[in-house]
């Protein structure tokens, strides 16, 4: 490894008082997903890592794997035998027993029934019925901001689709938005070092969702709820309360802050690149094509699995008792796999990233995401063709499992 | 040279990433799961020779089998 990622880059601070961590001086044998440097900006950390190795483990989080290249995190995201989803989330803290959201943290031969509950719901067919009342969403929030010169699109556009999408799919109030984002900042960021935090928000949920499933009882709805409620097993009976409050808090979970960092990302790169934000705007039909190569580039979320049995990968031992940080956006950034993997290209011809995973645990959202994302910023640039980064502002981003911009101001209008 | 194309998506390897959905939507359907498997026979009209190169080249699972069938 080059020198460089030791001396480079801002200090670390304790900025937080769960960051108890010291800063990393050695990225190859200590590595740490949630240093503030990772954070800022990863891919220089990635490309001297993959350059050192296909896997590389930190003693952190109790021990823990990271695949560097594609192929090193295909082959773990294909082995079901030797890394378990049981756990999908690298912590310093590993709570037994660990908390269910099936089918994202089932195993083989729970995961297919599991999942297969929730794929009719999310094919492309039932995208498109749901595309109108997105693209009314859209338009609604940009109402809200389009005569002032600028604003934080993080929080003020990005951060509501998902949202109000989710709500609507689930028939819960979008109302209730900002609560759903408290709870995924503690299970997704806090909670990798709190489990006091983790377990609060858990069971906070446990009981908003335990009051829709009552009333539901009463009177039943046309919801993803009630869909859960009413759904059998191969042997004809309901799934158990655990199931359907597990699954409830996944789709809550991964619907959101996924897709808010996946539009927000995407904008913030057009913000910052007049070409292609100009070419988008006069080519509109290249949209769907540039959707996935800001998906390879910008690729939001990182699993993790738990090492099961031992094994070995791309030629590195790998020992039971150690989580994987899965981090798809490394793979998606390996010069082996895509030409010119540093460079976002919105013509992208061939490009087979894996942003929303590789066999079993494919995003079982991706139609959902990717229709939000087409359409988010179809509208964003039938209405405002021209952006830029404010340079009196500052663009932050999320830490840990899910990355995206957590505020994104911008200016509207041509510079100057 | 120009033979007709047959494509075949892999039952066993298609995750449901609808990717060829979108680039080629004359040649792929999905089943109610939102998994992929080609229209038809698979054979590939004339002119849309691209488009399963092109869906085959994107899919992550790589499912999809692209032959060439020479016309005798």
């Amino acid at each position: 490894m080059s020198e460089t990622l030791l001396t480079e880059g801002p200090v670390p601070t304790v900025d937080d008082e769960r960051r108890v961590a010291p800063p990393v001086t050695d990225w190859i044998h200590d590595f740490d997903h949630t240093d503030p440097r990772w954070t800022e900006n990863p891919f220089p950390i990635w490309d001297e890592l993959r350059a050192h190795a296909p896997v590389v483990h930190t003693d952190r989080f109790l021990g823990c794997y990271l695949p560097t290249t594609y192929e090193a995190v295909k082959q773990i995201a294909y082995d079901t035998e030797h890394f378990s989803s049981r756990r999908i989330i690298v912590r310093t803290i590993r709570p037994e027993p660990p908390a269910s959201s099936p089918p994202i943290t089932s195993d083989p031969p729970q995961h297919k029934p599991a999942k297969q509950l929730l794929l009719p719901p999310f094919t492309p067919d039932a995208m498109k019925r749901l595309e109108p009342k997105v693209r009314a969403i859209c338009n609604e929030l940009i109402d809200e901001f389009i005569d002032e010169k600028g604003c934080d699109v993080a929080a003020r556009f990005t951060k509501h689709i998902p949202v109000r999408a989710i709500a609507h799919m689930l028939g819960i109030p979008e109302k209730d938005g900002e609560l759903f984002i408290k709870w995924i900042h503690e299970i997704l960021e806090v909670g990798i070092s709190s489990e006091e935090v983790l377990m609060r928000a858990v069971h906070e949920m446990a009981a908003y969702f335990g009051g829709h499933i009552a009333r539901r009882k009463q009177q039943p709805t046309d919801d993803l709820i009630s869909t859960l409620m009413n759904a059998r097993d191969k042997d004809g009976q309901p799934l158990s309360d655990g199931h359907v409050q597990g699954t409830l808090r996944l789709l809550l979970i991964a619907g959101i802050d996924t897709t808010w960092s996946a539009i927000g990302s995407s904008l913030w790169h057009l913000a910052k690149t007049p070409a292609d934000r100009e070419r988008l705007v006069a080519e509109p039909e290249l949209l769907p094509i540039a959707i996935e190569e800001f998906l390879r580039a910008y690729s939001p979320v990182t699993m993790a699995r738990e090492v099961v049995k031992e094994t070995s990968v791309s030629g590195c031992p790998i020992k039971g008792g150690n989580m994987v940080l899965l981090s798809f956006p490394a793979a998606n950034r390996d010069p082996a796999m895509f030409p010119d993997a540093d460079k976002v290209i919105i013509d992208r011809k061939e490009n087979r990233h894996a942003a929303f995973g590789l066999g079993i645990h494919r995003c079982v959202g991706s139609n959902l995401a990717r229709m939000e994302m087409t359409v988010a910023i179809e509208e964003w640039l039938k209405r405002i063709p021209e952006f830029r980064l404010d340079p009196a502002g500052e663009v932050t981003w999320s830490e840990g499992t899910v990355r995206g911009p957590r505020q994104l101001p911008m200016l509207f209008g041509k510079a100057g | 040279m120009s033979g007709t194309l047959k494509i075949r998506v892999d039952q066993e390897k298609c995750q449901g990433h609808a990717r060829c959905k979108s680039l080629a939507p004359e040649l792929f359907d999905m089943d109610e799961y939102g998994n992929a498997h080609e229209v038809g026979d698979g054979t590939v009209p004339k002119g849309l020779e691209d488009k399963a190169w092109l869906a085959q080249s994107n899919c992550p699972e790589i499912a999809i089998e692209v032959t060439e069938e020479k016309t005798p």
